[in-house]
């Protein structure tokens, strides 16, 4: 009835926003915990009711890393393949279907790790042992985001057979490539939640192979950053060029990138295993050059962006050298926010590159360089560039304005983070050289003087933590009164046009059977022998430890 | 005559104020690259 | 496809760039031998003590040459084992010369646990069922803190020991 309002079909409206709710509440849970760390270790604060640090912890990342992320990215594309490629009743059953059983799966692990029963971080490596409902409830999360990426396929499928011979829509064309990537990439997680976790927390087997669970586990953990970022890259290349006005650069090149993170960033999970035993080292520095391929996509679309810019300032009759930067909108906070994330990604990126070189992980491993790294990556680059999706996505879902007074609250939340990001990531990468460890609970270690070092790295930890609070208070703010309050009206679902001057988009890019080909044989091709070398050469399993965690 | 068309666009689409901006993003990961290896050398 | 003149000289450059890099990384590993803490030998956890290498009176360090050191450890929640001293008190500190070639060797008994001399190279993972190991030369004196910066449990914070590397008069 009310549909000329808002830019999207009612009902799919509903769906995206049921998977927003749990991702800004996810948000503020995660980021209560993640203050609440960065005071504790500052020394000056000590947790009540006899919460532990390490449970804290677990909520931090699981709810973060695992819940925000998924429920985001899943509703953000649902928005997209709806506005493109459009959506059947039977496919928002479909989708609603995986939703629940997402959130079912989120509430089991949240009730395990609130009871105190998996103390056993995000990561949970073997043989940590946590209770056995905090495995199936993860593993019910990665089966309902399966029934999500398979109704994305379907709505693509559809789409094409009602569309011969035609292109698929850029953003449709993202989506499905990001849901093939984290399909492949989960198959690991899967593979080892419910093959070993599950049967071994079950107390049905009595140990469990601790490095395969590890390489299943990063075989994972490397594609879901890019599952993470690609949605970003997504807003990025097919978005943002609206909102400043200009086009999009070229089409071809935009596809090439995401067939190539499809391709490159699954094979590579060896670089988060580079100072483990029992992997020969000729297959971690095979798994680096693989790496250091998946780099090349985000060369392209660093190109791809200033192209855009620069073009877009000069069709507006900017000629100077430099000059189209100044007539980018940096008022508008749909662009200011994402742009935010972009200039981050420049020390992002690089930290990367430097924590995958091989023998120079030995630098920064397990050091708190790398919890500063992720913070700038998925907590600054893919976070900004989602906040900066909300502030017209919920809106315009919602039927309501993306007023003046939103846009400016916007504007100082990311001034906000990107404050509090500077100093708070900025001292973890510094105290991390320095050899500060991660994942640990405040210790002088026995008075050591180095650790007296690393004290004052973690109180502006503390300073930069609070900060980044104060901006979460403030987005979680602007997301409710986004639904609840803002006026009604119009707000547009911006999507950005190929520029005239682009190229004709190749037919070999959407050869799907091809890209999956070789994304399989180049997994097979990096994990097949390591992989047998594991199984045969395997010690006797471990046994679980839940009581270290108590 | 398409390939004419081409390079026609190539001229009209001037992009060296992108080229300068990615070269100075090359520079700083080289630059940064260089010291943590540096780092690890001297340890 | 066609790529713009200057994008093609960027993709040269950055690939150059990571081309350099591995070339850099790969002279050093394969040549140098400077490959990261991968060893491959196997033990049982229950038995580790049962192990040439680990144990009681080969733990801790051990002078094996001129300047060759050994420093064998067993990692436990929440403690790093480097034996006893000859009166039979637990050793909490070991002091090595400075510029001596160390070779680390650890396992654990238990869980996963991190092994991070603070402010040198030294950092691997100690795994269940995995020996691992590392040599290493130090250039510097001083004292350096030996933490767990892997999660471990509880007392994970805890973990830690004091390696002093000292003039060798
Ligand atoms: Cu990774
Ligand atoms: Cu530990």
């Amino acid at each position: 009835m009310n549909d000329k309002v808002k830019d999207i079909n009612k009902d799919d409206g509903k769906l995206v926003m049921a998977h927003m709710y749990v991702a800004f509440i996810s948000l503020f849970i995660g980021g209560l915990m993640g203050v609440l760390q960065t005071m504790v270790r500052s020394g000056t604060f000590t947790l009540p009711f006899g919460i532990g640090y390490y449970q804290i912890l677990t909520v931090h990342g699981v709810i973060l890393a695992l819940v925000l992320t998924t429920f985001f990215i899943v509703g953000f594309q649902f928005a997209l393949m709806s506005k493109t490629v459009g959506m059947s009743d039977q496919q928002r059953e479909s989708a609603w279907f995986g939703y629940w059983i997402m959130l079912f799966g989120t509430i089991t692990t949240a009730i395990t790790i609130l009871v105190g029963k998996a103390n056993v971080l995000y990561t949970f490596y073997a043989p940590l042992k946590a209770y056995p409902t905090f495995y199936i409830g993860l593993a019910l999360v990665v089966i309902g985001s399966w029934i999500a990426c398979f109704t994305n396929f379907r709505q693509l499928a559809l789409w094409k057979k009602h569309h011969p011979g035609e292109k698929s829509p850029l953003l449709a064309y993202m989506v499905v490539i990001n849901m093939l990537l984290w399909f492949i990439a989960t198959l690991g997680l899967a593979a080892t939640v419910l093959i070993q976790f599950i049967p071994w927390s079950l107390g049905m087997v009595d140990t469990i192979n601790v490095l395969v669970s590890r390489t299943l586990f990063w075989y994972f953990g490397h594609p879901l950053v890019y599952f993470w970022l690609l949605p970003a890259y997504m807003a990025w290349y097919a978005i943002i060029p609206k909102i400043i006005g200009g086009k999009i650069f070229s089409d071809s090149l935009a596809r090439l990138a995401f067939v190539l993170f499809l391709m490159f960033s699954i094979p590579v999970g060896f670089h988060h295993q580079l100072t483990e035993p029992g992997i020969d080292p000729l297959w971690k520095f095979i798994q680096v050059v693989l790496t250091f391929m998946v780099i090349i996509p985000s060369l392209l679309t660093a190109f791809s962006m200033f192209a855009t810019f620069e073009l877009a300032g000069r069709s507006k009759g900017y000629t100077s050298l430099f000059g189209w930067f100044k007539a980018l909108p940096w008022k508008d906070v749909r662009f200011f926010a994402p742009m935010a994330g972009m200039i981050t990604f420049i020390p992002a990126g690089t930290g990367g590159i430097i924590n995958a070189s091989h023998q120079m992980n030995q630098v920064i491993h397990n050091t708190i360089w790398v919890t500063g790294h992720f913070h700038l990556t998925v907590g600054t680059t893919v976070i900004l560039t989602f906040f900066g999706i909300s502030y017209w996505l919920i809106p315009s879902l919602t039927g309501r304005r993306l007023t003046k007074k939103v846009n400016t609250l916007g504007m100082i939340q990311t001034f906000v983070w990107m404050i509090g990001m500077f100093i708070m990531s900025g001292s973890m990468h510094i105290a991390g050289l320095l050899g500060a460890p991660r994942r640990s609970s405040y210790s002088e270690y026995g008075g050591s003087e180095q650790a007296t070092e690393w004290i004052g790295y973690q109180i502006s930890q503390a300073i930069g933590g609070s900060i980044l609070f104060i901006g979460i208070i403030l987005m979680v703010y602007i997301f409710f009164y986004m639904v609840f309050a803002a006026p009604k009206g119009y707000t547009e679902f911006p999507m950005a046009e190929v520029s005239e001057n682009a190229e004709p988009t190749p037919k070999f890019l959407e050869n799907w059977k091809l890209w999956i080909g070789i994304t399989i044989a180049l997994i097979l091709f990096a994990y097949t022998v390591p992989f047998i070398d594991m199984l045969h050469h395997s010690p006797p399993g471990s046994p679980g430890f839940e009581d270290l965690i108590r | 005559m398409n390939k004419k068309q081409h390079h026609k666009d190539e001229s009209t689409t001037n992009l060296k104020g992108t080229f300068i901006a990615v070269m100075i993003l090359g520079i700083f990961i080289l630059v940064s690259w260089f010291i943590v290896f540096g780092i690890f050398l001297s340890r | 496809m066609h790529l713009h003149k200057y994008e093609r000289i960027w993709l040269i450059f950055g690939i150059s760039s990571l081309v350099l890099f591995l070339v850099v990384l790969g002279v050093g590993a394969f040549y140098k031998g400077t490959q990261p803490p991968s060893h491959l030998a196997t033990v049982d956890p229950t038995k580790v003590e049962e192990h040439e290498a680990f144990r009681e009176e080969n733990l801790g360090l051990r002078k094996v040459g001129e300047n060759d050191y050994i420093v064998s450890v067993i990692a436990s929640a929440f403690n790093y084992n480097f034996g006893k001293d000859d009166e039979g008190n637990t050793i909490r500190k070991i002091e090595i010369p400075v510029g001596s070639n160390v070779l680390f060797q650890a396992t654990t008994t238990d869980v996963i646990h991190g092994f991070q001399l603070a402010g040198t190279n030294v950092n691997m993972m100690v795994e269940p069922g995995y020996i691992n190991s590392l040599k290493t030369t130090f250039k510097k004196t001083g004292t350096y803190t030996l933490i767990c910066n892997e999660y471990c449990g509880t007392g994970h914070h805890l973990m830690a020991f004091e390696v002093e590397v000292i003039d060798n008069e």
